[in-house]
């Protein structure tokens, strides 16, 4: 118990380091969120930036924010008027976490079987198959595989839609393209892992005691092999819930990938701020989520 | 069948890598009685694991048996099935490695460990076995037995983990122990402590024990019967008197001189064995001996020598002892 | 003593056969195999390994296309020719046939032409040896700076290496995407100052953009290897021959290099190999989205961005960078997979 207090406070450090370091960088950087308005005249920008409290001194700016944040008030968009950080954020996040947390649960059910296979069969045909296919599947930029579904998917064969997330038939192409890269890495450190497992030698204890192969894999091996692929999941997760922009770009999905690069391009400030906490926040979250399954699987890491 | 517990006769086994057929086993032929202890002896690369590993069904991908016929309690060997083989793995016959310190799978615990084995071979319940593994840990001299089964093999000492992975092996009470280099990877007082173990349940239970070891020291305390193997031959076979008083083939007289001696002089330096072991991917035609041996003769670079008895159990393949024999029948 | 005589199943047995062997006779047998060194041990395994030659090959012939194949081409990468615009791969414009049936020569585009009339071909090769160079030179400035900072944080311990670790942590929180995009704005005016400045014009070719991205990569990228780096020298740390170079006097700096480092230089090779693929990766994202090289200079991820809105109806235009940029990163990463098998010497059986 005290580990997860000692973690929890860890995780709030960083994420207090990593605003700090954000409100800086992004104020220090010339260009406001006011300067590439068409047609604003000074007096008009410099009321903006009174509005928004842009024209007081820095470190003022920062307090008032920290505060702020701290009651999870994070202002209101700069750029998107009427509207808060917040509830951008809390219409945006689910679309996201709902492709993302499709595209983990087809990564690890696709992934790990396919890894142990091609273990178990090394040096065979089938596993000089999937390790190919694995590599291909990591080399393969995101936005290519968006612009090969969507071209041969929906625009040649008509079967799914391009744009858009109101049906289930929507759901398919983005969350295959947030998958894949996830997909073919998990096959091949899954592979790697069972390899150096398989040749250890209580696999062979197991062997000689009388188990079956299929038991020994599955309670012996699997359990030890698993561990790097829980390392990897952890921040992979964090990622693919947060969205992905380029498949949130190209399939038109209102998601908060493109809501964070947007407002990165548009010096939307607090909507910036907010999504950069949001993201570090669910990271952490994540690494100590992780760190715990840790644990649970492999006794020798102790809580300390 | 066989009227033994365990015989081979004239084994022949290849790995068969992509470098080429490494012939790991060439001949090997012995056979062993209930509550027998033998000893096999040899360098790495012998063939010591070999044969043993082939008797339970365990040889490594890519080897193959290619000869022989092996026994064992009853079972034909050749003709079993992956399935017969486990029925029989760690319930007529049991297997402990060298290195208790990774034999043992880090995630589960002890009492997890003994319970499988045991709820594998036998009816006994979850409660059965618990009881059962308890009182396998206290026969191995193992104390606070509950406290130890729910532990973790990284929570114990090299020593006991050894105590641990001997009584998963009894735990069904097999016919034979192999036992493959039980003690190199522990201490030296350690060592003696499990070899008299075994000794104490061998005494207890009755059943044979091979002893896979390079080193000479342990099967002269422990062995009734030692085979000598080198390249995947047997090249001496004897009582354990037999060997270390009465040694007849160069290899096993080269392995006793040695042995570093309490009372050697100050200044004796230590008789290796010259020469290098031999590529088992192009083993030679004759003795695989001949190359380091002394008294190398013309005939024993061309073929393999044939078997010489001195007594129903005292062989050697070697064509020194050969030689009278021969002289004996040219002067007829 | 009962002697089973064998002997009378024998052939040819003569009393010379029992004399002793000679030297040259017993040595005759001794086939050493040849000890090889860790190098050509590492290399023979890797040109046994078919993919990984067949990458490797790929990977020479697609820097001659990037490197060697434009010095002789006709065309440059900027060349806009009027009324050439979005051409079929091999198809001529009006003006270009009219020249055509004038007798003149006209090299064909062989990949079609832009919107803008410039030739795909070119701007693909040039594309893509921009691709490589970043790629590289990134790779290499990972290497520089993760390895060092990997091996001060593992070799020195203590705090230094919980400092560094932390800084390791925050790195991977922070959003890389955020960082560059920010960046690239604060760098872009004083960049273009320094361009105009003698002797930095190559600056302004490049652009600011690109160069941000060279910075950010040294800020933000060398974690990974500097997290490889260090865990590596900590396990050979304990190692014994480490104790045993102390043990002869050996300094700090010494057993760094002599020692430690080039045990882990088959893994560098390894990651930096891999690293590479990775670079381009993240520069062909970078570039897809506008944040890359400036126009007119094209690398393959800025081509396939703009590629993009027209690619109903020229398809080619945004397939072939994107195959390119695949197969690419698919030739070196199998590549460093093959390095990594050959000179791995703990899968060797």
């Amino acid at each position: 118990m005290k580990y997860i207090v000692q973690r929890i406070v860890m995780a709030i450090i960083t994420i207090f380091v990593v605003a700090t370091l954000t409100f800086f960088v992004m104020n220090l950087v010339p260009g406001g969120p006011f300067m590439s308005e068409k047609a604003i005249s000074p007096q008009a920008q410099a009321a903006l930036e009174a509005k928004y409290g842009l024209d007081k001194p820095l470190f003022q700016q920062y307090l008032t924010y920290m505060k702020g944040a701290i009651h999870l008030d994070f202002g209101d968009s700069l750029k998107q008027r009427g509207r808060t950080v917040m509830s951008i954020i809390s219409t945006k996040f689910p679309v996201s976490a709902r492709i993302g947390l499709m595209a983990v649960v087809v990564a690890v059910c696709i992934g790990v079987p396919l890894g142990c296979i091609a273990a178990l069969k090394r040096g065979q045909l089938l596993d000089k198959i999937i390790i190919v296919i694995a590599t291909c599947g990591i080399a393969i930029p995101g936005f290519v595989v968006c612009t090969i579904l969507l071209y041969l998917l929906s625009v040649k064969a008509g079967l799914l839609p391009s744009y858009g997330l109101t049906s289930w038939k929507h759901y398919i192409m983005p969350v295959i393209s947030v998958a894949f890269y996830p997909t073919a890495y998990i096959t091949r450190l899954m592979r790697s892992s069972m390899l150096d497992v398989l040749g250890q030698d209580y696999m062979r204890t197991a062997r000689a005691k009388g188990l079956s192969q299929m038991v020994s894999l599955f309670k012996h091996a699997l359990r030890n092999a698993i561990l790097p692929v829980v390392t990897y999941v952890g921040p992979m997760m964090a990622y693919t819930i947060t969205g992905s922009f380029i498949v949130e770009k190209i399939f038109t999905i209102p998601g908060l990938g493109s809501e964070f690069i947007g407002s990165a391009m548009n010096r939307d400030y607090t909507v910036i701020m907010g999504t950069t906490i949001f993201l570090a926040a669910i990271m952490v979250f994540v690494n100590v989520l992780v760190d715990i399954v840790y644990t649970l699987v492999d006794p020798r890491i102790k809580l300390k | 069948m066989s009227d033994y517990l365990v015989e081979i006769k004239d084994e022949r086994l290849s790995f068969f890598t992509p470098a080429g057929e490494v012939k790991a086993l060439n001949g090997v032929s012995f056979h062993l009685n209930e509550g027998e202890i033998l000893g096999i002896v040899g360098e790495s690369g012998s063939g010591k694991s070999v044969t043993s590993y082939s008797l339970m069904g365990l040889t490594a991908y890519p080897g193959k048996l290619v000869g022989g016929d092996l026994y064992f309690n009853g079972h034909h060997i050749n003709e079993m099935s992956e399935k017969d083989f486990q029925k029989m793995r760690g319930n007529e016959v049991s297997l402990i490695f060298q290195d208790p310190m990774t034999s043992l799978n880090p995630v589960y615990t002890i009492g997890n460990q003994i319970i499988e084995v045991i709820t594998l071979h036998t009816d006994k319940t979850k409660a059965e076995a618990y009881e059962r593994a308890k009182e396998l840990l206290t026969l191995v001299g193992i104390n606070e037995p509950e406290k130890r089964l729910k532990q973790y093999p990284h929570e114990l000492s090299g020593g006991m983990r050894q105590r641990v992975m001997i009584a998963i092996a009894l735990a069904c009470e097999p016919k034979l122990l192999i036992a493959d280099e039980p003690t190199t990877a522990l201490d030296v007082t350690i060592q003696a402590q499990i070899l008299e173990l075994m000794m104490e349940l061998k005494e207890k239970l009755g059943m044979a024990i091979i002893m896979i070891t390079h080193d000479l020291g342990i099967v002269a305390a422990t062995c009734e019967k030692i085979a000598v193997m080198y390249a995947g031959h047997i090249v001496e076979y004897g009582t354990t008197d037999d060997i270390f008083y009465r040694p007849k083939h160069e290899y096993t007289k080269g392995l006793i001189r040695s042995i570093p001696r309490m009372d050697a002089e100050d200044h004796e330096r230590l008789i290796p064995i010259e020469g290098t072991p031999v590529d088992m991917l192009n083993p030679p035609k004759g003795c695989p001996f001949a190359s380091r041996c002394d008294s190398c003769m013309k005939i024993c670079l061309r073929q393999m020598p044939p078997v010489t008895h001195f007594d129903d159990v005292h062989y050697t393949q070697c064509w020194l002892n050969q030689k009278a024999e021969f002289e004996a029948q040219n002067k007829k | 003593m009962e002697n089973k005589n064998p002997l009378s199943f024998q052939l040819d047995l003569t009393p010379e056969d029992f004399l002793p062997a000679t030297n040259d006779e017993k040595e005759s047998l001794v086939i050493m195999r040849e000890s090889v060194s860790f190098w050509k041990d590492g290399f023979r395994r890797l040109k046994k390994n078919k993919i990984a030659m067949v990458s490797l090959v790929v990977i020479i012939l697609v820097m001659f296309f990037s490197f060697i194949v434009p010095f002789f081409y006709p065309y440059t990468y900027e060349q806009q020719i009027k009324g050439a615009n979005n051409l079929k791969p091999m198809q001529y414009s009006e003006q270009e046939l009219q020249q055509k049936d004038a007798g003149e020569n006209i090299f064909p585009h062989f990949l079609g032409t832009d919107n803008q009339g410039r030739d795909y071909a070119i701007r693909v090769m040039i594309g893509s040896r921009i691709s490589l160079i970043v790629g590289l030179v990134a790779a290499v400035i990972i290497l520089f700076i993760g390895s060092f900072m990997g091996s001060v944080a593992a070799f020195f311990g203590g705090v230094v290496d919980m400092v560094i670790m932390r800084i390791v942590d925050i790195i991977y929180t922070v959003p890389d995407v955020l960082l560059i995009i920010l960046l690239s704005s604060a760098i872009k005016a004083p960049l273009t100052d320094l361009a105009t400045k003698p002797g930095f014009g190559w600056l302004q070719k490049l652009g600011p953009n690109m160069i941000s991205i060279f910075i950010v990569f040294a800020l933000l990228y060398w974690v990974g290897m500097a997290r490889m780096v260090r865990s590596q020298i900590l396990t050979l740390k304990q190692s014994e021959y480490v104790t045993a170079a102390r043990a002869l006097g050996a300094s700090s700096g010494r057993i760094i290099k002599k020692h430690l480092l080039t045990n882990c230089i088959g893994t560098l090779i390894v990651t930096t190999t891999l690293q590479i693929p990775s670079s381009i990766f993240t520069e062909s994202f970078l570039s897809f989205l506008g944040l890359g090289v400036q126009v007119p200079m094209p690398s393959l991820g800025s081509l396939a961005g703009s590629a993009i809105n027209g690619f109903m109806s020229n398809p080619h235009l945004l397939f072939i960078p994107a195959l390119l940029i695949s197969l690419i990163i698919l030739s070196f990463n199998l590549l460093g997979d093959g390095l990594r098998d050959a000179f791995d010497p703990k899968l060797k059986n």
